[in-house]
């Protein structure tokens, strides 16, 4: 039988939704690999030569940035790796484990500038931390001269991409959980004399980490690559090699554009790199568990980092609530001295005097994240359904949709920002909502596409055998059953909007202010009661949105339950 | 070829990128045309946004403008004017050489001295404003000569800025000020860890050296000139001495600095360090006033004095909204803006205008101004030391990384 056929216009979306994203990557890629080599003829490059690879060469601290970047970005992956692996097997057999989705959405539709934000004060020697305990406990009158925010290690960027991480990637591990007979296997383990911890980590994990490779290889570009939260907690001399790159598009000597094309390559082959190093690492790691598993002994001890590790994982959502809690309070704030662990007075006035400065961005991230969101479900929507449709699998080609997640932001959106210039489209809100599409699209695909291929389609059959239409079907029956993951890769969708800091500066050519680049403008220096405000609102946003999200099918299944 | 011919018919704004040229002279209409142009014209003003008083000052310029003259400000918040720089070279990159994105840069110093020399300038702007013949030309000499560059009327000065070092009075007595930079160093020996500076590729934390460099220097004549390889190395020998003393000593022993200045100001109000350095004498008052420092902070300067300079608005070549923008720029000329970014509510700022050329209304606007125990007075703070040429800022912070950066 040949396979039925979707409906035309359907079939062109996985073509449309391609061209969507390529376009700008693979031209921005372009426009950053040219003048890495010399060729930017506006500039007086007018031939190839490496040049630029020279100045980059030789500038001071170029070792310790990229040592600091891999260090960084790598530290935070194997973390967040390790602990979100942890908490879910000390925790998959319990309801806690159940309900583990609920807790940790919040953190993960936090903006990863807010939360740097909101950390950079509580890690502060005259931060939060220390207040508490100062100086009746530790006897400091003055705060200790010890570097936390901004240390040349990193480490406080390493802790904030493990918090955010962290939920991400437990999300996407309990997601996996779905697609493998992972009860069954762990039954039969347990059975074997196994503990649950152990169980889970010799009979399941193995099949976990091949479902959970394209997460982890965003994570580790990602970590890699992150520009705001660098700037907010990470050295400053030398700073990541993507911080770099920043600094240098933003120097008034354009000669410097050159070397930064050039970091901006070497970073894009670093990433690249550490992807491939990565696959080496999984296929090291399952070897290693297998071995473990096949030599079958028993190890209550295995509970025990497991739980450690959950452990840690609650204590990081402590901190993400304290972060987040800091802000709000220095946003109400009349004076907050070192060493008062509580403000000694509370007012309205910050918000009051921000309003008029914080209404226009307000209303820009809203309407930026509303349609970048509305036109990605819209896309995705139609690939799935045509998917579905046409009963094929979607497209190899479909899988480039992650290609935005894993190529660095500052390697393409240079090249793309001077194509933007040229077609008079830069500083336009069309050319934010573009930028923010391709970085949207891939998760709310990603976060769409487990629920809707495991819609049952016998509903549909049953609808269509019944006489009603196709649109009917989806309408009718099809939507409403798949309402709820829709509503929820829709909150992560405008999440991924708000969040975004680079893309929103370099297509909107810095006149296109939202709630994050503002925030992270200001956590440059400004009155903390003032950043406290932008900050408060900009992770208001998403977790209002997700929120709504969880409770309109609530809400709406409570409401026709109390009408019966 | 019609393209070309187009384009060299316009040359006015088509000056290459990378030689050196002169700047064009570009006739800007008379006034009531420019009234008349601007009106319902959004300006888009690039501004470093890492102050919230002058965030603030700007959007009440904002108001004003609209419900004066229908011109509506847009207040592009940067972290770093070079940003608004390099988006005017990307478009004259791109060939944009009209409708550009930048209609008004708050600059001075290198980016200035940059965009004048690329030719990146419109003007002159200044001789066309209504109120130019208000400003102070012969006492303040930066409205002028800014870091030694001929202003040459294409940068129009709003607001003016002076070295001040502020210090919390409860933590230090007035006689153990450190008032030279050899003092500054013994200071930091006793207490260390309680100084530091912001971050040398920070306007704010070049400043900190250029200070350190003239009050150390036997002969600051040297850099009114452009530094040379050999006049910087003999001239700046002193300054890297005193430094590599001074920085084991400093906050962080030296390893980490804040971003800019408001980052510092965090530090002294955390109780983190004792000193922190000021580009306005008004700092400290307005500190006190926002409830951002202790009332207890004061200032003080240099016995040989502190460096002066003037902050400018420009107009780049090819902006799009140039009527609109010369408003805002007379605009903030206007006696009462001026007085209003004077006074220790708002940003604290000294006027650019001479007070001689006001009528007496005009100058009660400045003589009711609230004072301020923590405001230095004008004899305090002496007359202001010139800028170096700018080339002296730019290779200090090389060298400066270079040295500091591993």
């Amino acid at each position: 039988m040949r396979p039925p056929a979707a409906h035309p216009l359907l079939r062109l979306a996985p073509a449309l939704t391609l061209a969507v994203f390529l376009l700008p990557v693979a031209a921005g890629l372009v426009g950053t690999l040219l003048p890495a080599f010399g060729w930017l003829p506006a500039l007086g490059g007018d031939r190839l030569s490496l040049q630029p690879w020279q100045s980059l060469l030789d500038t001071p601290g170029l070792g310790s940035a990229v040592g600091l970047t891999l260090a960084t970005g790598w530290s935070a992956t194997v973390l967040s790796l390790g602990i979100a692996i942890g908490t879910v097997a000390a925790l998959h057999h319990r309801p806690a484990g159940r309900r583990l989705g609920g807790w940790i959405a919040p953190v993960l539709a936090m903006p990863h500038s807010a939360l740097a934000i909101g950390l950079a004060f509580v890690l502060l020697p005259s931060g939060w931390l220390v207040r508490g305990v100062s100086p009746w406990l530790t006897g400091w009158t003055l705060p200790p001269d010890v570097g936390t925010v901004g240390h040349a290690s990193g480490w406080p960027l390493v802790l904030a991409l493990v918090l955010k991480e962290v939920p991400y990637l437990v999300l996407m591990t309990l997601g996996a959980l779905n697609q493998i007979p992972a009860e069954n296997q762990v039954r039969a383990a347990r059975a074997l004399g196994y503990g649950p911890a152990q169980a889970w980590l010799a009979a399941v994990l193995p099949q976990v980490l091949a479902q959970v490779r394209l997460p982890v290889l965003a994570v580790l570009a990602f970590s890699l690559s992150v520009v705001d939260v660098a700037m907010i907690l990470g050295p400053g001399n030398p700073p990541t090699l993507a911080v770099m790159v920043v600094r240098w598009l933003g120097d008034p000597d354009p000669r410097w554009l050159f070397p930064a094309a050039a970091a901006a390559t070497l970073l894009l082959a670093m990433v690249i790199a550490s992807l491939v190093a990565w696959r080496a690492v999984e296929v090291g790691l399952r070897a290693a568990l297998v071995r473990w598993a096949l030599r079958g002994r028993r190890q209550p001890g295995v509970a025990w980092v497991a739980a450690a590790a959950s452990a840690t994982g609650g204590f990081l959502g402590t901190l993400a609530a304290a972060a987040i809690l800091s802000l709000a309070l220095w946003s109400v704030a009349t004076q907050w001295r070192w060493p008062a662990a509580w403000p000694a007075g509370f007012t309205a006035d910050h918000w009051l005097r921000q309003a008029g400065s914080l209404s226009g961005p307000a209303g820009t991230t809203l309407a930026l994240a509303v349609a970048a969101t509305g036109l990605a479900l819209l896309l995705v929507l139609a690939c799935l359904e045509n998917e579905s449709q046409s009963r094929r699998r979607a497209p190899r080609s479909l899988a480039l949709l992650y290609l935005p997640l894993l190529v660095p932001q500052v390697a393409f959106l240079f090249g793309l920002q001077v194509l933007l210039v040229r077609l008079q489209l830069d500083g336009r809100f069309g050319a934010v909502l573009w930028a923010h599409l391709v970085f949207v699209l891939p998760y709310l695909f990603l976060s769409l596409a487990d629920a809707w291929r495991g819609y049952d389609e016998r509903y549909t059959r049953s609808a269509l055998a019944l006489g009603a239409s196709r649109w009917r079907v989806f309408w009718r029956i099809k939507l409403p059953i798949l309402l709820p993951p829709v509503l929820i890769s829709a909150a992560v969708g405008f999440a991924v909007s708000a969040g975004q800091y680079l893309p929103t500066l370099m297509a909107g050519a810095g006149r296109v202010a939202t709630l994050t680049t503002e925030a992270v403008t200001l956590s440059s220096g400004a009155d903390r009661r003032v950043i406290g405000t932008w900050a408060m609102l900009q992770a208001a946003f998403p977790l209002a949105v997700y929120g709504l999200a969880v409770g309109w099918p609530l809400g709406r299944r409570a409401l026709r339950r109390w009408r019966r | 070829m019609i393209r070309r011919r187009h384009l060299l018919s316009s040359a006015a704004a088509w000056p290459l990128l990378g030689p050196l040229r002169s700047t064009h002279a570009a006739a800007v209409p008379a006034w009531p045309e420019v009234l008349a142009r601007a009106r319902g014209q959004t300006v888009y003003w690039n501004a470093w946004a890492g102050d919230e008083k002058t965030n603030a000052f700007i959007a009440w310029v904002g108001e004003q403008l609209k419900s004066q003259h229908g011109v509506v400000v847009q207040h592009v918040r940067l972290k770093d004017t070079a940003e608004a720089v390099t988006k005017v070279i990307a478009e004259k990159a791109a060939g944009r050489v009209d409708g550009g994105g930048v209609d008004l840069v708050w600059i001075n110093g290198p980016n200035f001295l940059n965009m004048k020399q690329l030719g990146l300038l419109y003007g002159p702007v200044v001789q066309a404003l209504p109120n130019a013949r208000l400003i102070d030309t012969v006492r303040k000499r930066s409205n002028v000569i800014d870091f030694t560059t001929p202003v040459d009327g294409m940068a129009v000065p709003w607001r003016m800025a002076q070295v001040v070092f502020v210090y919390d009075s409860a933590r230090i007595r007035a006689a153990e000020l450190p008032r030279s930079a050899a003092a500054l160093l013994e200071w930091a020996r006793r207490n260390p860890g309680r100084l530091t500076h912001p971050n040398v590729s920070n306007f704010l934390g070049s400043t900190f050296l250029k200070q350190a460099l003239i009050d150390l220097s036997p002969d600051p004549e040297v850099f009114q000139r452009a530094a040379s390889d050999a006049s910087f190395e003999a001239a700046t020998a002193p300054l890297w001495a005193w430094y590599e003393r001074l920085r084991p000593q400093l906050w962080r022993q030296g390893r980490q600095f804040p971003d800019n200045g408001p980052a510092q100001r965090q530090l002294l109000n955390d109780g983190e360090i004792d000193i922190t350095i000021s580009f306005n004498p008004a700092e400290a008052a307005v500190s006190v006033q926002a409830g951002l420092l202790p009332d207890t902070v004061r200032s003080f300067t240099f016995a040989k004095g502190t460096i002066g300079n003037t902050s400018f608005v420009a107009i780049p070549f090819n902006a799009a909204h140039k009527e609109g923008a010369l408003v805002v720029a007379n605009f903030l000329l206007e006696p009462a803006s001026q007085a209003r970014a004077q006074d220790i509510r708002q940003m604290g700022n000294r006027s650019v205008l001479d007070l001689d050329q006001l009528s007496a209304q005009q100058r009660r606007l400045f003589e009711s101004l609230p004072a301020h125990p923590a405001l230095p007075t004008a004899s305090e703070l002496g007359t202001p030391q010139l800028e170096p040429h700018a080339s002296w800022m730019t290779r200090i912070t090389a060298e400066w990384s270079r040295r500091t950066v591993r």
